[in-house]
């Protein structure tokens, strides 16, 4: 057997918080360098990964699977594919330069933070590498408990409230989640006799009822859409991200609120095909009223770090406007989104977090001329703000056409009103920017001291690679279309719909799908021909 | 003359059947005995507790033996069937001996701190325990009825066994007031379940009910209602709840925790045994009561739980809503629930002890008096270790992954999303609400622990002297913990246990 290399993914960071709770509290420096080095080495395996994944390929790699829990049929199974493959790399990428910006913030209880901040990232691996639908819950349920520690220890004034509502939405989410899986578990096992857990068994099975299958879709779509933020239950994000810790909402909106949309890709579509076509036209209206309010609501807010929380749920909605288009387009450019928003969103964040340990305040109103007196800091602002804008030559760009063309293929009206969002995106990036940027700087703006070596390291890295995603997307694009034309694929096999792209390719694999189907099918009834034959003669 | 003449047929009697029972009666007796003799010697309460533990340790061989006779010959049936050793109630004195070797030894450390008389203390527990070992056996009604008593009677002086606190005698006289009552509803459903079928025995009553179709249902109904209340009462289902936070909150801590681990596996043996010996073919009219008993205890239990202030209370008002979850495993009604309410009940048993016992131990007054939210502030960045246990305890409580409390719950779940009809799926999205609701409450006892009081003066002042966690708190604390972390990662060998347990 090869080297496990998810599990090392998922278990390096779980050893480090091992560690980090047995060493001593009273030294932070060595508690710190542990901490860099196992976020360090998960990064490094990931690297690996990425180096190692085989492009072209639309099925699951690097898998390992071991039983967990026998009675109930649960297996550890892990395995990456296109769609995952990113999110993980970016995971990876993120957890060291969150350690890293936290460097100066985090004080007190280090040994803690660490701790927690080692197992979210074990917990957030584990959901995107498991097929297994229990273990997915496990990890789901999981990486609530580190992250409320995190916003509660070591978050802003209104924690407490925050921490708690982030818990309520997403607990409430995962209640469905979990309730939704095991139903559908043992519906199949009431249909085929086998208890699997397993979502590539699940997805191979035809048997729901209609009305099963929509209320199973909803069940899981209320874990996702509060994760995603979908409209309207965003409600819990702009709070918990202004009162995060800057490496919690780093690693919040890079990471974790994607967590949902990849619900909707990897499991609702595979799981249950009919009730996504039936229902991705309320989901498409959700996702451009999402994206339309998200804009509007961030551009009236005075408070800089709401205004990029807002922006996030404007961001996630185009994705799950590329993911309901249900073409494989969209889904490219949905998954993509994924990849480019922690980048950007990320180095925004982590500037504000910045601009917050200098003037510890976040209103725009109380800004004003930093360009003045900051500007490395104004110049990478300015930078990681047009990445987010999406303008052209930045990642965001690219996400951004791709599932508007999607939305566009699927029905106009939802990308038309949806290209709207882009132009809302200058203005509310580019109004907080004037006030908080420019004019003259007052006493305490004029007194900031620019940014250090230290902070430039965390940010550039991120900005830089959303460029150079932007000028050149192949190499991820290449990776992710061959597991979302699968995921198109299915919905062909399975339900009437036909997506509106002419892949001659896609059409070609569908026909011998088909044939195939025809042929087993023959088989299977000659098959039983022959049984009721051998039947009568026995007689 | 003619009565000579006549031989008297005597049931067989196999000891071996009863013998972990007798093992504690024994050791019970014994530690009186031993009272009487050494009287007020200095070495006596550390005699008497060594005395018990043997006791327990002998009916805990006792039970091991048990188990592979069972396991490969069958059940034993003795005592003119009266008393039935399966599987099933093997599993479950296990389950009972943990608890009460646990207990025990908390007892024992509670005992010497607070300077209480210990001997009678421990001669209580173990009386008591013998009667939750005899319910787990007991295959009829009578012998149910005979073992709540046993076990309650004890029960009621434990509660009211600090003298000097008002509380635990107000817990005592409300145990014991509530207790007599329950009991005494109990009796009359066995009186009309007699008149009804004419037998107490619980596969009699199987037997005449398969083979006689009853002409006027009323009176098997009352009497299966009042047994389900009787028992309902002691496993503190909501609406015979009303004891549990009151009687919990003022009993010493020890008896809190064997109270909340012991007796709910020797009362749900004994409604699973009754609803599924003897009631199988009424299935259709005890299980919408379950469903009822079930969803209010979850949801009362979880809600009310919300809104204390007291950790021991909080824990209590918890408690009614994990007899909830186990219900809900006694509703699906399959060997599957079965199962799951078995793991339920040993999982539970473990988290509900080492949490009481981090209350015991951690309590800021050394008196046992104090346990609001404002007295363990901050807890945790005093006492990093004990913190860290009571918020692993409860976090299993709440059913965070990796913890035996989620492979329960899972299990629990699971079962009635086998069972497959529409209000199956009512209940299980009542029980999955219900444990985001009780997420609340325990999160709420984990930031208490880990934030600091605005005073900090007063939190360096409390722990300025910090008591010493003694040896036997030490043990049961390492294992509660070992257990409920082994039995989350690696839940294979005791789901199996549990499967091979189903077996009446």
């Amino acid at each position: 057997m090869s080297f496990p290399l998810l599990l090392a993914i998922i278990a390096t960071p779980a050893l480090g918080a091992v560690v980090i709770s047995l060493l001593p509290a009273g030294r932070p420096e060595v508690i710190k360098a542990f901490g860099y080095l196992f976020t360090v080495a998960t990064a490094g395996l990931c690297g690996y990964l990425l180096w190692n994944f085989q492009a072209g390929q639309a099925s699951f790699q690097f898998v390992y699977d071991k039983p967990w829990i026998p009675g109930l049929g649960v297996r550890f199974t892990l395995g990456v594919d296109g769609i995952s493959l990113f999110m993980v790399v970016v995971t990876g990428l993120l957890f060291p330069l969150g350690l890293l910006a936290s460097e100066k913030y985090i004080v007190h209880r280090v040994k803690a933070y660490v701790a927690w901040f080692l197992m979210l990232e074990m917990a957030i691996m584990g959901i995107f590498l498991t097929l297994d639908l229990i273990a997915f819950f496990v990890f789901w349920e999981l990486m609530l408990v580190p992250m409320y520690f995190l916003i509660l220890g070591w978050g802003s004034a209104r924690r407490k409230y925050a921490a708690m509502k982030f818990f309520i939405y997403t607990g409430l989410g995962s209640a469905f989640l979990l309730a939704s899986t095991l139903v559908l578990g043992f519906l199949h096992q009431a249909d085929t006799g086998v208890l699997s857990f397993d979502y590539r068994v699940l997805a191979d099975w035809n048997g729901l009822s209609g009305t099963a299958e929509v209320l199973l879709f909803l069940g899981f779509m209320a874990a996702f859409a509060i994760k995603a933020p979908l409209f309207p239950f965003h409600t819990w994000l702009p709070d918990v991200h202004t009162e995060a810790p800057t490496a919690g909402s780093v690693v919040l909106a890079g990471v974790i609120i994607k967590m949902g949309a990849y619900g909707f890709v990897r499991f609702s579509f595979e799981l249950f095909p009919q009730a996504s076509v039936d229902l991705a036209p309320i989901l498409l209206v959700l996702a451009v009223i999402g994206i339309l309010y998200g804009a509007i609501v961030a551009a009236m807010q005075t408070d800089l770090k709401r205004v990029i929380a807002y922006s996030s749920v404007a961001h996630m909605g185009f994705v799950i406007l590329g993911i309901f288009s249900l073409t494989v387009i969209g889904i490219d450019g949905a998954v993509f989104t994924m990849v480019s928003h922690p980048l950007t969103t990320g180095a925004l964040f982590l500037l504000v977090g910045m601009i917050y340990e200098r003037l510890h305040t976040r209103e725009i109103g109380e800004m004003g001329g930093m360009w003045k007196s900051v500007p490395v800091l104004t110049g990478l602002f300015i930078v990681a703000m047009f990445a987010g804008i999406g303008l052209p030559g930045f990642s965001g760009f690219i996400g951004e056409f791709l599932s508007l063309t999607g939305a566009f293929l699927y029905d106009r009206p939802y990308a038309i009103v949806a290209a709207f969002g882009v132009i809302f995106a200058a203005v509310y990036m580019l109004w907080p920017f004037k006030k908080a940027f420019a004019g003259k700087a007052s006493g305490a703006v004029a007194a900031m001291k620019d940014l250090d070596v230290r902070e430039i390291v965390v940010v550039v890295p991120l900005l830089a690679l959303s460029l150079f995603l932007g000028i050149y997307p192949k190499p991820v694009l290449d990776r992710i279309e061959p597991s979302a034309d699968r995921a198109v694929l299915h919905f062909e096999q399975r339900t009437d719909y036909r997506s509106p792209e002419h892949s001659k390719a896609r059409i070609e694999r569908l026909r011998e799908v088909e044939k195939e189907q025809a042929k087993e099918a023959k088989a299977a009834a000659k098959e039983a021909a022959k049984g009721a034959a051998d039947g009568e003669g026995a007689k | 003359m003619i009565a000579a003449a006549v031989p008297i047929t005597t049931p067989s009697i196999d000891f071996w059947a009863i013998a972990p029972i007798m093992a504690l009666v024994g050791a019970g007796v014994g530690v009186v005995l031993i009272r009487a003799l050494l009287r007020r010697h200095a070495a006596v309460t550390p005699i008497c507790f060594g005395f018990s533990l043997l006791g327990v340790v002998v009916a805990a061989g006792l039970l091991v033996r048990q188990w592979n006779l069972v396991r490969d010959d069958g059940p034993l049936t003795s005592f003119s069937g009266m008393v039935r050793v399966d599987p099933f109630a093997v599993f479950l004195g296990i389950v009972v001996v943990a608890a009460t070797a646990m207990g025990l030894m908390l007892s024992y450390s509670y005992i010497r701190r607070n300077d209480f008389e210990g001997p009678e203390y421990f001669a209580l527990v173990l009386l008591s325990a013998s009667g939750m070992l005899m319910m787990t056996t007991a295959n009829d009604l009578i012998i149910v009825f005979l073992s709540l008593e046993v076990l309650s009677i004890p029960l009621y002086v434990l509660a009211a066994f600090d003298k000097r606190r008002l509380r635990s005698q107000e817990a005592g006289l409300k145990y014991f007031v509530l207790g007599a009552f329950s009991s005494a509803v109990f009796l009359y459903g066995i009186a009309l379940t007699y008149g009804a079928t004419g037998t107490t025995s619980l596969t009699g009553i199987a037997t005449f009910l398969s083979k006689n179709t009853l002409f006027e249902q009323g009176t098997l109904l009352v009497g299966l209602g009042l047994l389900l209340v009787g028992l309902g009462f002691k496993v503190a289902a909501v609406p015979f709840h009303m004891w549990t936070p009151d009687v919990y909150q003022g009993a010493p801590t020890p008896v809190t925790a064997f109270m909340a681990a012991a007796t709910k596996a020797a009362a749900f043996g004994a409604i699973l045994r009754i609803v599924t010996t003897a009631f199988p073919q009424y299935r259709d009219d005890w299980r919408p009561i379950i469903f009822v008993l079930a969803a209010l205890s979850m949801l009362i239990g979880a809600i009310a739980a919300l809104a204390q202030n007291d950790i021991k209370r909080t824990l209590a008002y918890s408690s009614i809503a994990h007899a909830g979850y186990i219900l809900m495993g006694v509703y699906a009604a399959t060997s599957r629930g079965r199962e799951a309410a078995l793991l339920y009940l040993l999982v539970y048993a473990f988290m509900a002890i080492g949490a009481f016992a981090v209350v015991m131990i951690a309590a800021p007054s050394p008196d046992d008096a104090k346990h609001s939210y404002d007295d363990y502030r901050g807890m945790a960045l005093r006492r990093p270790v004990l913190g860290g246990l009571l918020i692993f305890f409860v976090l299993a409580q709440a059913g965070v992954p990796l913890t035996s409390g989620f492979i329960g719950k899972l299990e629990i779940f699971g079962s009635v999303a086998q069972a497959g009809e529409t209000r199956d799926y009512i209940l299980l999205v009542i029980g999955v609400v219900s444990a985001v609701i009780a997420f609340g409450f325990y999160l709420r006892i984990a930031y208490t622990l880990v934030t600091a009081p605005e005073d900090e003066g007063a939190l360096e002042a409390a722990y300025a002297k910090p008591r010493r966690v003694d040896g036997w708190t030490g043990i049961v604390l390492i294992a509660a913990a070992a257990l409920t972390l082994v039995i989350g990662l690696a839940p294979g060998t005791f789901i199996h246990f549990a499967r091979d347990a189903v077996f009446f």
